[in-house]
């Protein structure tokens, strides 16, 4: 019987801003331990081989949204991702794509933290707002409660060739959480100058690979994707009927 | 401060199996065009004729048409079902679940195409 | 406000139009014009019974939307595939102009072929 692998290779970016001009890669043996999560093994590298390695993390539960990273050439979370799944490896671990590289496996997120309050992203209510709780029903909460599921975590800008392609364009995320507000039964907010923007959903074009990779199931290309129709059918409607007629 | 930006390729839609597919769904569009041109070669040949006629359809069996015509069928079929699939996702009906909508379009798919078949054949 | 003047939601309903005739439609006639006719899998309809169809006002028009939906359709899905596959941005009002000319080009070559057929 072949002898039972007990270390995985771990290769990891290494970048220190000023002194290297490109990222190259550093390889460490890791325990291969069945309960260890991708960021288990960097905790290990960082707690016993190598103190110098920085990357984010907080929580270990796939909450906080911190640890999003490269693994094997796929956007994950790396608190969620576990090393047996890629024995015998080796496993490569790279930053997020798509983000300029502050060092090692730290991405600069500032982009999106500047394109994340253009849609307004908070209940928006017009007249009155009723004593005491602003009351819901559970149909009218499913409406978009997986698009409130979002926890920034950057995942889908990084699995996002039209991202890559052009940074200007408001993003997945972005976009899904203002849906999020749109499908809200106490929002009456207009977020179309934004959305319905040559940024915001028509550039997208549909590759789907943001649903993919997204670790909460947010599905943000099926939220472009429906605030096209949204968007195309309220332009229709802005062009066929007089100014008075409109909503 | 000195970030590394990471370099985009020109040919990144070769570096993944889904973003292959992308580009090919994409390039489906060029063979739906193709259709067209081809559409508006029948009419026409119908139009001026039986011998006419005659001829399209000889030009069509063999050669380069033949080849082209296998190949924009297999995408046009690629351009069909990826349609159908994202389709649910654009028109969200109230109380109707997504998978209704899907098996809306490929009943309404089949009808057509079967309408189609006996106009034609009839 | 610049957003109504965006013709971006115009061109996207007709490549949505576009996109769902041609998925309806364009498999079933490709398959027995381009392949079962040619290749004999199916007996060659006789010339009267094409023409009779063809002529007809409906044949014309169902075939002239289709023509005129799948060419924008080409159209606006090519335009976004030249700037992201060859990343081509840079030269996008260029493009853009050719493919949507091309699309309009088509469809006025389409009416023509219709209206004389």
């Amino acid at each position: 019987m072949a002898r039972k692998r007990t270390t995985i290779t771990m290769e990891v970016t290494r970048f220190r801003p000023g002194e290297d001009s490109e990222p190259t890669l550093q390889s460490y043996e890791v325990p291969l331990r069945k309960e260890w999560a991708v960021l288990d093994g960097l905790n290990h590298i960082k707690d016993h081989l190598d103190g110098t390695l920085s990357y984010r993390w907080s929580c270990r539960m796939g909450i906080c949204g911190s640890c999003g990273m490269t693994v094997n050439g796929k956007p994950q979370l790396s608190c969620a991702t576990f090393l047996v799944d890629y024995a015998p490896g080796p496993v490569r671990v790279e930053p997020l794509r798509n983000f300029p590289v502050i060092r090692d496996l730290v991405v600069d997120i500032s982009d999106f933290m500047t394109k994340l309050p253009k849609v307004k992203p908070w209940l928006i209510h017009e007249g009155e707002t009723p004593e005491g709780e602003f009351l819901q029903t559970p149909q009218e909460m499913d409406e978009y409660k997986k698009y409130s599921m979002c926890i920034n975590c950057m995942l889908c800008y990084s699995a996002c060739p039209v991202y890559a392609l052009e940074p200007e364009f408001l993003g997945p995320a972005a976009i899904a959480l203002g849906q999020r507000y749109n499908l809200d039964s106490r929002d009456d907010g207009d977020r179309r100058d934004v959305l319905a923007s040559a940024e915001g959903v028509w550039a997208c074009t549909f590759v789907g690979e943001c649903s993919t990779a997204c670790p909460k199931g947010v599905d943000p290309a099926g939220a472009i994707q429906r605030y096209k129709l949204t968007a195309a059918v309220a332009a229709l409607k802005d062009f066929l009927l007089p100014r008075g007629a409109r909503r | 401060m000195s970030a590394y930006r990471q370099p985009v390729s020109t040919f990144w839609w070769l570096h993944q199996w889904s973003y292959l597919l992308f580009v090919l769904r994409e390039l489906s569009s060029v063979f739906v065009a193709w259709f067209v041109v081809y559409l508006l070669l029948a009419v026409s040949a119908i139009a001026d004729g039986p011998a006419a006629y005659q001829d399209f359809v000889a030009w069509s069996g063999g050669g380069w048409v033949l080849v082209l015509n296998v190949v924009a069928l297999a995408f046009v079929l690629l351009h069909a079902v990826t349609w159908f699939a994202l389709a649910p996702k654009a028109m969200v009906v109230p109380h109707v679940p997504p998978w209704v909508v899907l098996v809306g379009h490929y009943l309404a798919w089949a009808v057509l195409s079967a309408a189609v078949a006996w106009l034609v054949l009839r | 406000m610049s957003r109504r003047r965006s013709p971006e939601p115009l061109v996207w309903l007709l490549f949505s139009g576009g996109g769902m005739a041609a998925a309806l439609l364009v498999p079933v006639l490709l398959f027995l014009f381009g392949l079962a006719f040619p290749l004999g899998w199916l007996p060659t309809p006789d010339h009267a019974h094409l023409l009779a169809l063809v002529e007809h006002p409906v044949t014309k028009l169902v075939l002239f939307g289709l023509s005129v939906l799948a060419l924008f359709h080409w159209a606006h899905r090519f335009r976004y595939t030249l700037y992201d596959g060859l990343k081509l941005k840079a030269a996008s009002t260029l493009i853009a102009v050719v493919c949507y000319g091309a699309a309009a080009a088509g469809s006025v070559v389409a009416g023509t072929v219709l209206l004389l057929a």
